[in-house]
Formats: structure tokens, C-alpha cells, sequence
């Protein structure tokens, strides 16, 4: 049967790799049920952030695009987002998908820009395009500058729903964290994500296949760019605030090593990681001061002896893959 | 005394003037990045905390030893350069069969480290330092004042980037370090130890950004975070450049310096955009950059 | 008779002082900068001047226990409203205090408002705190950008520095002490010769400063504050221009900066703060004792660490005297109510818009020639009366004021 055609092709991935299925259904359990024993504000922070991660390792893990500069989607969606709800009364849907928008066109622009240039030329492009709409966004009126945009409102969603309500606040971060996580698993397994891993493991010989690579790169960096956006844009809703700190070169560093952390191209490691990361900086808030050297320390760590990250490292062992 | 595009033109060669000695810094640090890259193709990301470390080094010479700013130019690098040699030897040299990124990952997570260090045990305002009593006071040229300083950075940084050019492309050690970036194994069959010639060739290229550090103490602020930006800027120099060729990188660095400078006088909120904003033209027109060779 | 009267009223005294002895506990957290820009600003000597302000509270009025806990906002918005929502929600904190950096401040603070615990900022200087995003949970401390653009500008203009040209850090704040010191300097009769905006976080100022000099203004108006205006004071002096005669005017400068440029280079700028620890005994005495606490030879404790002291003992006042912290908005009025004074600021009081006000100084940095020992950096030019340093309540557009 024709590959391309098949329906029932990611229901099937999923079937014939149990591991994951399971894996997902303990996490799906899991988020369900910690909002009653954790702080679901933080939940629903660390939820932005696996969705950030996750879009990223779309990059890196699948096409071996490592994009420095990821920041620049995430922040400016969720710039947008929350100017959108604010100063033009946006409902909430309105305004992720606003953030949504704006994140998608960056990638584009961004994207076209830094498929030019291959591997270590191609990261520092993109470090180089987020520092300059860093700047921008510091200079530009309407993102409040240092300040930042606050008191975003939560609004109703569709009309119906309270987002004031942590909990219907909870679980509409939770549908749309999901939903962008299948979306990519969905994107993983397919044809088109084959020809995605084909080109990491060897450009010239895809293009010898006949495969237009660029095309392929490209639009894997525009829906790596949207799923950030989408995360970023949800961040501001959910947190009510967006500022300097998403667009900065330190946020593209952090999800960097939320990926590693958890697992480069697993498709698991991105959330472990961002979860594990933000609790680290909850915790350390508390001591404050060795925050920056511990980010460094894990970094380097895990690049010398845990490549693999806490997933892949778990997936080798139990000799599965997640 | 004449206009162009109404800036008189003494204030026009102020600022061209201004923009060498920026390019300066640009062009020793994009010359450092260049050396690393190409013995070891690893993108050293610490380079803007090893800058940073040369203008501290300086600092604590001045305070703990008294050695001034004239052996710190010397001592500083010195320190630093065995620094960077000894992370290579404990880190860097198990990444080199690994994919190039994690040599920048990994220089990373070092750059957070020594800032971080930095930060805590020196807080985050900067140390004093001043300018040596033999260069201090300046000139006046006419079409501006010029402090002392600036014109010795000037000087300092061509004559070191042209040593370094001489000794890479027109020496026998220069050729031996260019063969080796080619084939290292066929060099290593000629007897000569590759291993210890990147080992030297990264600390080499880590103390040319301690030497840019100990020029700057003087006159920029001596701070932990004095690194980290401009090593973004220096990134966006070097892709302009292209990483092919070492007088590729000395001459985008002065060059982007004296645009920068420009840019300050016409349209002085942009001129810190400027410099991406030619790399995004570049990539469009001309993806090698303007001295690389290939992708 | 008297004796019996007196003993009578003891007896009273003692019937009521037992049911005033109730315990009052408060929870409070010092949420500052650790590890970045501002840690020498606010910091690890935030929390000790905290610790130093329960110490001497408690001990006055034993009944009171009061706990503390720090936390790093990291100069992130993010990090500190989910630390502020965290603190109140889950840890039962009830007054969050300090927090330089405007942006986290101006978030915490409507977390505040939404959960009715308290906020004092000392750390943030924006002024909106207590214009249009002021709030009645909220009291801003120690100054503010109207402050220090008011009492540098005024002050100078009237000790002769009449002409000005500004060097401003293009974004919001720069342009908000730019404007608020252009107003003030007009408003004195001073006059402005021009201004050139700046890049945030420039490292070479040559150019701005070639503009400065050329424009031959007497005050060169620092609208930046951090690594810029040391830079540019730091290169300025490589251009000699304290030496042909224009003098710098640094709009937001601490000692910590001072204390980066060394005397030798900054000498000559004048800046305005509401505290020094040099200026009279008191502040010498809170100073050495902070200096034992905080454990770090060479430090000394600036205007901000000084607010979280003031704020706090101000705080516990008000809380002994409505015996319970739980509403916030009920201890705000009860702190606007009552007029201040501790051992640092003296005597002021709490503005309607929750602003606190106090005298300024205009200060001077000494020459290394005049300063005697570590920390002498200042000399006190003028003193600005609190009825002027802080902008009048009716031009702040808080919606409280008018009430």
C-alpha cells in the first residue's frame, strides 16, 4: 500500500510502537491528575515551555537544524498575543492565533533566510535574526519595553468559558499542549518526516533522490516557528504577561537545553526536559545566585556524558524507543 | 570645512575615525573565532567570556600584583591562552568526531559557567580601571580630539592581526597549521603532532580575545556581562566575512566597524541593528559571505 | 490614693496588654535581583536589611514573629509574577518587597492587587507605580524616576548648570528620564542644546560624546543608567570632557557604580538619592551593622537596601497596630495613615497613590583627594525638601488620588 496514502498511518505508528503509546498515556494521566497536587500555575507554565521544547526538537532532533535564535518565535507570538487581547479586546482564541500568525510569518522570514547557510552558519544566523528583533522589540512603542505588556486579560474562551478559572484555564492549556504535541508527532511520523530524517542523516544523497531539501527545510523551520508561537502565544494568556525575556537570547539558550537535558530527538525528551529545568529554576530562585552556572554545568555535562539526554538515556536502557 | 548629507565633514572623519577603533575589536575577536574554526571547527561561544576574562585578568593583575596595563597586555593572554588550552584538553578534543554542534553547545554551557562565576564573586557593576599614565590625554587633530588610547588600540589590533595573518598564511608553521586543518592524518604521518598544534592553536585564538579584553579595560566597562553581547555581534561579523580566510575576517571586522560608526551619525538608534541587518543583505546576495568559500 | 489609682490603672494596663499580647504572625519575602544586573542594588542586602529591620521590630515588640524568605525574579517578569503567585497562594506570604527592575515590579504588583496581600517596592524606579498603574496594594518606596530626573535637573539648573544635552538609552525608561528631566530643567529656566538616543547596552559612546562635547552644554544629561552610563562616563573621560569643563549629570546612578568607575573617573557627577550611608550617624551605625551581617568585605549598603529596611518596620507598625496582616488593602490605608519614621529616612509619610515621601539630596562625587576612606564617595551639594523631590500628587493620573 502506498505509504502517502495510508489514513490510518500515525494510528498505526502509534499502534506498532506500544512504547510510545504508553508512554503517552502515562503522560496524559499525569498531567490530568497533578493540577491537584502541584501548583497548576506552574503546571501550566511548564506545559508553554514542553510545547516550546518540543517545537524546537522538531529542528534539531528530525531535520539536525540546531536554531539558536528560537526565542524570536515564541516572544514576538507572544508579544502579539497579548497586545491583541489588551489593547485590541481579542478573545482569547483570537489572540493565541494572532500569536500564532505572527510567529509563522517570522519563521518564514526568518527561515528563508537561514536555509542559506548550513549547520554552524545556519545557528548563528538565526542567534544573529533574534538578537536584532530583540533590539527592535526593546525599541518598539507597543511592546512596552522593559516593562513588557501586563495585566493581559484571560477573557472567555469562544464566549462560554471563564479563563479566570484556573481550572477551565488548566485545561485548555492542557488540550492545546496535546494538540500541538500529536500535530508534531504526527508530523514525525509521515512521509514527509521521513524525508525530514533522510536529510539529517544525508542532504546530498536526498537530493539525489530528487528531493527538493530546501523546500523541506524550509517548511519544517515555519512549523517548528508556528508550535513555538503557539506556545509563546499561550504563555502570555496564561501568565498575563509578555516581555523582554521571551525574545532574548538567554530564552533560546534555555530551550537549547531543555532539549538536551530531556533528549534530543526523542519525541518525550523536550517535555521531560522543560519540566525539569523550570523546577530547577523554581528551586534555585530560592537561592538565586548560581542559577546562570548550573545552566552552564548542566550544559556542559550533558553534552560530554549524556548526550542522550533523561529520555534517550531511559529509551536506550530499556532498549525502546520514545 | 564642507557638508555631507548635513554633518559637517570634521565630525564625519570623527566618526570614521571612531569606527576603526571599533572595527578594531571586531576584527581581533572575529580574527580569534576564525583561527578556532578553522583548525578546530568548533565555534568557540566562550570567546565572549574569554574576552571577558582578559579585561578582568587585567584587573586583578592591577589589583592583587600590581603588574600595570603594558605586562598585562602581555601576561593576560598569556593566563587566559593556558586557560583555553586546558579546557580543550578536558573537554573539547572528545567532540571532534561529533557533530559540530556540540562543540558550540558545549562552549556555551562554558561561557554561562564563567559568567556566572563572574557575576557572583564580583557582582554585576563592573571594576575600575583607567587608562595608563603613558597614553592618557589625546590629541587634537583638528577635526576632533583623539585620546591616546584610541589611537594605540588602533595600531595594537592591525599589528597583531597582521602578524597573525603573516604567520598563518606566509609561514611554515602557518602552512603546517593550514595542512592539518585539511587532512590531519596525512600531517600526522609527517611526524608533526597534530594534537598539540590545536591544543596551541585553540589557546592561541583564546588569547587574542584576552588581548582585545585587556585593550578594552580602559575604556569599556569591566563588567561579567561585557562579553556575552558582543559575541552575538561578532557572530553576525563573521558570517558576513565568511569563515574561509583569516584577512577575510581582520578586514569585515574593521569594515563593519567604520559602518557601524556611520550609522551612529545618521541614524544613531539603529546602530546596533546594523550590523544584522547587512548580514541578512549578505546572506540574500551572497550566502558564502563575502570572503567564504562554499556553505 | 494615687497609689491606689495607680496601681488600678497597671492592673488595666496589664489586663489590656495581655489581650494585646495576642501573637501576631506575618510571613514576609524580600523577591529581589540575586544574580544579575541589579544584585548589588538590591540583592543578598536586601535580605539583610530585612533580617536587620525584624530584628530590631521584634525585639521592641515581642508578640510579633515574623518570617522571612527570599527569592530571585532573575530580572524576569515571568519568574517573578509566578514567585509572587506561588508566595501568596501556596507559601502564605503577606507583604512582598523590594524588586528592582520596573517590569517585574509593575507585574507583582497586580498580582498583588488581584490576591489583596501588600507590595512595597524599593528597588524599581518606575513612576508609574504610582500613576496609572497604581493600585491600593501597592506603596512605592525609597524613588522614582519623577524624583531623580526633578531633583538632578532642578537642583543643577539652579546651581548654574543652565545648559543641558542630553545622552538618552533609546527605550521606554531612558525616554521617560529624558522627558521628566528636559521638563524640569525648562521649567528652572535652564535650557536644552540637544540630545542623541542611544542603543541600549552601548559599549562605545566615542560618538554620542564627540556630539556632547561639540555642543559645549554645561550638564551632559546621563538618561541611562548601569553598564551605559559607566561606559559613557568611563569614555568621557578619555575625551576629557569633565576636563574642558562640561560636568556629567547621572540620572540614575548608585554607589555600586561609583564603585565601578573608581573616584578618579567619576568625580564631579552629580546624581540625586534619598539615602547615603555617610550622611549622619545613624545611617554610619545601621551601615556597620549591615556591613557584619551582609559578611562582604567592601560593600556598602545603598538607598534601595535602606527602603527595604524603612518599608518593613513601617509595615510591622501598621500590622501590630490592626493586629493582623491578613488584608492588604486595610494595612495600606492603615501605612498611609500613619506617618513614618525610622532610624534611616526619618520622617515622612504615604501618599493616596501610595507613594512614599521623603527628602532628597543632591549629591556630589568626591575627588580621591577628598574622599578619606573606602566608601567616602559623596558630598552633599543640597538637600531637595520632600514637599518638592516627588511629583505632585494630582499629576499622576492614579485613579486614588483623586479620591
Amino acid at each position: 500500500m502506498d505509504r502517502a496514502a495510508d489514513p490510518l498511518l500515525s494510528v498505526r505508528a502509534l499502534v506498532l510502537a506500544p512504547s510510545k503509546t504508553i508512554a503517552f498515556v502515562v503522560m496524559v494521566v499525569a498531567l490530568v491528575v497533578a493540577p491537584f497536587f502541584t501548583y497548576p500555575l506552574f503546571l501550566m507554565q511548564a506545559m508553554c515551555f514542553a510545547l516550546f521544547a518540543c517545537a524546537f526538537n522538531l529542528l534539531i532532533g528530525y531535520v539536525g537544524l540546531l536554531s539558536f535564535g528560537h526565542a524570536l518565535y515564541f516572544g514576538w507570538a507572544s508579544y502579539l498575543s497579548a497586545y491583541s487581547a489588551k489593547a485590541w479586546g481579542f478573545p482569547p482564541e483570537l489572540a493565541i492565533l494572532t500569536g500564532t500568525a505572527t510567529a509563522a510569518i517570522c519563521g518564514l522570514a526568518a527561515g528563508s533566510l537561514a536555509i542559506r547557510r548550513q549547520g554552524i552558519y545556519f545557528a548563528m544566523i538565526t542567534l544573529a535574526l533574534a538578537q536584532m528583533m530583540f533590539f527592535f522589540a526593546l525599541q518598539a512603542k507597543f511592546t512596552g519595553g522593559e516593562d513588557g505588556i501586563q495585566a493581559v486579560p484571560r477573557g472567555t474562551l469562544f464566549g462560554l468559558i471563564d479563563l479566570h478559572n484556573e481550572m477551565a484555564m488548566y485545561v485548555v492549556v492542557l488540550v492545546i499542549f496535546l494538540a500541538g504535541f500529536l500535530f508534531i508527532y504526527r508530523i514525525v511520523h509521515s512521509p514527509f518526516g521521513e524525508v525530514l530524517k533522510a536529510i539529517r542523516e544525508n542532504e546530498p544523497r536526498a537530493i539525489s533522490l530528487g528531493y527538493k531539501t530546501d523546500r523541506y527545510k524550509l517548511v519544517a523551520f515555519v512549523l517548528s516557528a508556528t508550535l513555538a508561537g503557539v506556545a509563546g502565544a499561550t504563555k502570555a494568556i496564561v501568565l498575563q504577561l509578555a516581555s523582554l525575556t521571551d525574545v532574548n537570547w538567554p530564552m533560546s539558550g534555555e530551550v537549547v537545553l531543555m532539549t538536551l537535558v530531556g533528549g534530543l530527538g526523542t519525541i518525550f525528551g523536550p517535555i521531560v526536559g522543560s519540566f525539569v529545568i523550570l523546577l530547577m529554576q523554581y528551586k534555585l530562585a530560592i537561592v538565586g545566585e548560581w542559577v546562570l552556572v548550573i545552566q552552564g554545568v548542566i550544559f556542559v555535562a550533558c553534552v560530554l556524558l549524556f548526550r542522550r539526554g533523561i529520555v534517550g538515556e531511559l529509551a536506550n536502557w530499556l532498549r525502546i524507543r520514545l | 570645512m564642507f557638508e555631507i548629507f548635513g554633518i559637517p565633514s570634521t565630525a564625519l572623519f570623527g566618526q570614521l575615525l571612531i569606527g576603526l577603533i571599533n572595527g578594531s575589536f571586531y576584527a581581533l575577536l572575529s580574527l580569534g573565532l576564525a583561527v578556532i574554526f578553522g583548525m578546530l571547527n568548533i565555534i568557540n561561544f566562550s570567546h565572549g567570556a574569554q574576552y571577558m576574562m582578559g579585561a578582568f585578568a587585567a584587573y586583578l593583575l592591577l589589583q592583587y600584583s600590581g603588574i600595570g596595563y603594558w605586562p598585562a597586555l602581555i601576561v593576560a593572554p598569556v593566563l587566559v591562552g593556558i586557560t583555553g588550552m586546558i579546557v580543550e584538553r578536558l573537554f573539547l578534543q572528545w567532540l571532534y568526531k561529533l557533530d559540530h554542534l556540540y562543540g558550540l553547545l558545549l562552549t556555551f554551557g562554558l561561557a554561562l559557567i564563567i559568567e556566572g562565576v563572574a557575576r557572583n564573586h564580583y557582582g554585576s557593576a563592573g571594576m575600575p580601571y583607567t587608562v595608563p599614565e603613558s597614553l592618557q590625554g589625546g590629541r587634537n587633530l583638528g577635526f576632533m580630539f583623539l585620546p591616546n588610547y584610541r589611537a594605540w588600540v588602533i595600531v595594537a589590533s592591525l599589528t597583531i592581526c597582521i602578524a597573525t595573518w603573516f604567520v598563518i598564511e606566509r609561514t611554515r608553521l602557518g602552512a603546517y597549521l593550514r595542512a592539518a586543518t585539511e587532512n590531519p592524518s596525512l600531517v600526522r604521518a609527517f611526524g608533526i603532532n597534530v594534537p598539540r598544534m590545536i591544543t596551541l592553536t585553540y589557546g592561541f585564538g583564546v588569547a587574542l580575545a584576552a588581548f582585545a579584553g585587556v585593550m578594552a579595560a580602559p575604556i569599556y566597562n569591566v563588567s561579567p556581562q561585557m562579553g556575552s553581547e558582543l559575541i552575538i555581534v561578532v557572530f553576525a561579523v563573521v558570517v558576513i566575512g565568511g569563515m574561509g580566510s583569516i584577512l577575510g575576517a581582520i578586514v569585515t571586522g574593521f569594515g563593519l566597524g567604520v559602518i557601524e560608526g556611520l550609522t551612529k551619525v545618521f541614524f544613531p538608534e539603529a546602530s546596533n541593528t546594523v550590523i544584522f541587518v547587512i548580514m541578512a543583505i549578505v546572506l540574500l546576495v551572497r550566502p558564502a559571505g563575502l570572503f567564504g568559500r562554499g556553505g | 490614693m494615687k497609689k491606689t489609682l495607680g496601681l488600678a490603672a497597671l492592673a488595666a494596663a496589664l489586663a489590656c496588654g495581655g489581650a494585646n499580647a495576642q501573637q501576631v504572625n506575618v510571613k514576609i519575602g524580600v523577591l529581589s535581583d540575586m544574580s544579575s544586573l541589579y544584585s548589588d542594588i538590591g540583592g543578598a542586602g536586601s535580605v539583610v536589611a530585612a533580617k536587620l529591620a525584624i530584628a530590631d521590630f521584634t525585639k521592641a515588640n515581642p508578640n510579633v514573629k515574623v518570617e522571612l524568605i527570599s527569592g530571585d525574579h532573575q530580572n524576569k517578569p515571568d519568574i517573578g509574577s509566578q514567585l509572587a503567585n506561588q508566595w501568596y497562594d501556596v507559601d502564605k506570604v503577606d507583604l512582598i518587597i523590594d524588586t528592582p527592575n520596573s517590569g517585574v515590579a509593575l507585574a507583582v504588583s497586580q498580582v498583588t492587587a488581584t490576591k489583596n496581600k501588600i507590595f512595597i517596592v524599593s528597588g524599581a524606579a518606575a513612576s508609574d507605580l504610582t500613576g496609572p498603574k497604581c493600585n491600593a496594594n501597592t506603596i512605592h518606596w525609597t524613588y522614582d524616576t519623577w524624583m531623580l530626573a526633578n531633583g538632578t535637573g532642578k537642583a543643577l539648573v539652579k546651581t548654574g548648570g543652565d545648559t543641558w544635552f542630553f545622552l538618552t538609552a533609546d527605550y521606554a525608561f531612558g525616554h521617560a528620564l529624558e522627558r521628566d528631566t528636559m521638563a524640569a530643567v525648562e521649567a528652572n529656566g535652564g535650557k536644552v542644546l540637544g540630545k542623541v538616543r542611544h542603543p541600549l547596552n552601548t559599549n562605545d559612546f566615542s560618538s554620542f560624546l564627540l556630539q556632547a562635547q561639540a555642543s559645549k552644554a554645561k550638564i551632559i544629561g546621563l538618561a541611562n543608567a548601569g553598564g551605559d552610563t559607566i561606559n559613557a562616563i568611563k569614555q568621557g573621560a578619555e575625551f576629557g570632557i569633565v576636563k574642558g569643563g562640561q560636568k556629567f549629570a547621572g540620572l540614575l546612578v548608585f554607589a555600586s557604580d561609583v564603585n565601578a568607575l573608581g573616584l578618579q573617573t567619576a568625580q564631579g557627577l552629580t546624581l540625586t538619592e534619598t539615602w547615603y550611608w555617610d550622611m549622619n550617624d545613624a545611617n554610619r551605625a545601621w551601615t556597620k551593622r549591615w556591613q557584619a551581617e551582609r559578611g562582604a568585605a567592601g560593600k556598602f549598603p545603598t538607598m534601595v537596601q535602606a527602603g527595604v529596611y524603612s518599608g518593613i518596620t513601617h509595615y510591622l507598625k501598621a500590622v501590630v497596630a490592626l493586629k493582623s496582616a491578613a488584608d492588604g488593602k486595610a494595612v495600606v490605608a492603615q501605612m498611609k495613615k500613619t506617618p513614618t519614621d525610622d532610624a534611616l529616612f526619618g520622617k515622612g509619610t504615604i501618599r493616596a497613590d501610595g507613594r512614599k515621601v521623603h527628602d532628597a539630596y543632591l549629591l556630589e562625587v568626591k575627588s580621591p583627594a577628598e574622599s578619606k576612606y573606602p566608601g567616602d564617595f559623596y558630598k552633599v551639594k543640597a538637600t531637595i525638601p520632600a514637599a518638592e523631590a516627588f511629583r505632585p500628587l494630582k499629576d499622576g493620573n492614579c485613579p486614588l488620588a483623586s479620591g
